[in-house]
């Protein structure tokens, strides 16, 4: 048997078996676990496309929250039916077409993607005409810009009351098939010549133009690949969550992605999904410090935001002790864990 | 425009100023295909600012880049390294944290013929030409005498190491005209001696044109037919090894001390 041979089929056992599991959750699990899985799979779709122009790439882009807005916005319009939206634009009507628009929710998360992809091409022209510091800005700028726009365009996105009442459409199925697609489809552009030409623009842009890599090309696949994935992302999030806001997608959530893939391993999409996981989870699981606690005669009240804290000292330890994250660039593979597990057994 | 002859590559009049200094002054250059040759000159002369010309990555004050009877002044570097003009620099700058052959894979991408669609869909035209640039990849490694290294990062290498996977690099964009800036700063004496072949090897079996840059007097008076010398941005002398041991200019200019002048 072949190593590819082997690999294929260890790859299809544990996706069974990760659906397996899922369908025992959705059968016996409780609808907190079910949620925490669903962040998971949306958490591991957003940092592995953020990673692809962050970590391989290496440009700082500080703006997904973009990409995840107009997906989600994108998407919300697209499902709900044109009586939810009358009842809904209460301020101003929503422009037509949009108001008698009502698409399956598969082709809205495709819509999503594409409306994300569509804006990432005509911001990408003055984003990369700037690197470092200046194309951080630029993007963080963006993202503010958006969210200015989703306040004011109320006959477009109903201004701040946002869109309420979205039907929860977003299951296990639709969060983890996609989050998996990404993974295939990022790791195949990493492996691929293109993806070489990317990360060599990262480890020396001035060689890599040299060698005949064009790097404005390839920066922006990159991003508008990213955006398009951050958009589908932004569409789930949305039929999750059943209700969005031009203020629950911030600068804050892009903060979030970036302390995931830098803890989970800056460059590595194994480390993304490390990172979005126990990002996704620890988060849940962090909530008891935020509750009120009896630690004998002392008791301490609840004081929300602690869980942020926490996750702020976390990351300043990664820093400080493991500087390039859990998995540094690393990518796990099965050469890799059956030799792990054969030295184990010896 | 018409074209001067037939030369493969021209510099007319290169010139360079950043802000008050003029960094390189009227600079002309014309190779016919197949030289080997040196441009020496002291530190800060404005050597690496020519290369920098050629390949694009300065645009001149003044001046233009013919080749092969195109105008290419001003083009982006990797449009450059497209047209057959490739480069090694000074400092080095591998991909540090890609391996040995990543490296040298790196320089086929620009003209790699199938698409990014056969590459995400895994099609056998991709496939196939990926394992192609893989082979030819291993081949020039072996030229270079890295090929058992293929798979260190290339940041692990030692110095002598990164000088010549640098060279390979640049042959894997199959150049016509190869520019060397220092190629054998930081080698031993023995290095040196075998990057000399090494360079006369290649010029051979590639059919390339070399214009390299070097300040070990052994090395390139030994190696280059032809040399052209620079001091603070202009042309003081150009002609065979020994005509430039014996210009009186130079000597002042640069090889002040006479150990060096003997060569
Ligand atoms: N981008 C730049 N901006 C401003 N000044 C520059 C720039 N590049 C080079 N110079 C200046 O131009 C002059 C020529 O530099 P250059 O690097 O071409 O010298 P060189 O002949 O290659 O020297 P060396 O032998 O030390 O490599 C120097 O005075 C240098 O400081
Ligand atoms: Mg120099």
């Amino acid at each position: 048997m072949t190593k590819t041979r082997r690999n294929l089929i260890l790859n299809c056992a544990s996706l069974v078996v990760l659906f397996g599991i899922l369908w025992l959750f959705q059968e016996y699990g409780t609808e907190y676990q079910i949620r925490i899985l669903n962040n998971i799979a949306v958490f591991i779709t957003l940092a592995v496309s953020y990673n692809l122009v962050n970590g391989i790439c290496g440009q700082l882009h500080l703006g997904p929250n973009a990409f995840i807005t107009i997906g989600a916005y994108t998407s919300a319009l697209l499902t709900m039916s044109p009586t939810e939206k009358q009842m809904s634009f209460i301020i101003k009507p929503l422009i037509w077409p949009l108001s008698v628009i009502q698409v399956p929710f598969w082709i809205s998360l495709i819509m999503a993607g594409t409306v994300a992809t569509v804006f990432a091409f005509f911001i990408s022209f003055p984003v990369f005409r700037v690197r470092g510091d200046y194309l951080a800005i630029v993007t963080l700028g963006f993202g503010e810009v958006v969210r200015v726009l989703c306040n004011a365009l109320q006959s477009v996105t109903n201004g701040p009351l946002g869109l309420k009442g979205l039907k929860p459409y977003t299951n296990l199925w639709w969060s983890w098939s996609i989050a998996i697609f990404t993974i295939i489809v990022i790791q195949r552009l990493i492996n691929s010549s293109w993806g070489r030409a990317m990360k060599a623009i990262r480890e020396n842009e001035i060689a890599a133009q040299a060698m005949g890599v064009d790097p404005f090309k390839h920066l922006m696949m990159a991003f508008l690949i990213s955006a398009f994935f951050s958009g589908v992302a932004g569409g789930l999030l949305a039929h999750l969550i059943t209700t969005i806001s031009p203020t629950l997608f911030t600068f804050f959530l892009t903060f979030n992605l970036l302390i995931i893939i830098v803890v989970g391993g800056l460059g590595s999409t194994t480390g993304a999904v490390i990172g979005a996981t126990l990002f996704a989870w620890g988060g849940e699981a962090l909530r008891v410090v935020e509750s009120p606690m009896d630690i004998g005669p002392i008791h301490i009240p609840g004081i929300p935001g602690m869980r942020m804290v926490l996750f702020s000292v976390i990351l300043m330890v990664v820093i400080i002790f493991a500087r390039r994250g859990i998995t540094g660039r690393n990518e796990f593979s099965w050469d890799w864990l059956l030799g792990k597990l054969s030295f184990g057994s010896r | 425009m018409a074209t001067l002859g037939s030369a493969l590559f021209e510099a007319r009049n290169l010139t360079m100023k950043f802000g008050g200094l003029v960094a390189v002054n009227n600079f002309s250059l014309r190779l016919e295909g197949g030289e080997l040759m040196g441009l020496i000159g002291p530190n800060g002369a404005g050597k690496t600012t020519i290369f920098n010309m050629i390949t694009g990555n300065l645009v001149p004050t003044s001046g233009n880049v013919i080749w092969q009877g195109e105008d290419i002044t001003g083009l982006p570097p990797h449009k450059i390294t497209a047209k057959g003009i490739a480069r090694t620099f000074q400092n080095i700058r591998l991909f540090a944290d890609m391996t040995v052959l990543e490296n040298v894979m790196v320089s086929f991408h620009y003209k790699i013929k199938a698409s990014f669609w056969h590459a995400m869909l895994g099609l056998n035209k991709y496939r196939r030409e990926e394992e192609r640039i893989r082979e030819r990849s291993i081949n020039l490694l072996r030229e270079v005498g890295l090929a058992h290294l293929a798979g260190e990062k290339a940041g692990a290498l030692a110095y002598g190491q990164q000088r010549r996977l640098e060279i390979a690099r640049a042959l894997a964009t199959s150049p016509k005209l190869l520019l060397l800036d220092e190629p054998a700063a930081g080698m031993n004496p023995q290095e040196t001696m075998e990057l000399a072949d090494f360079v006369r090897k290649i010029r051979d079996s590639f059919n390339l044109t070399i214009f390299l840059i070097e300040h070990d007097m052994k090395f390139v008076m030994g190696l280059c037919e032809w040399i052209k010398v620079l001091d603070y941005g202009n042309t003081i002398a150009e002609g065979t090894p020994e005509e430039i041991q014996n210009n009186p200019e130079v000597i002042k200019a640069y090889l002040g001390e006479p150990k060096y002048a003997t060569g």
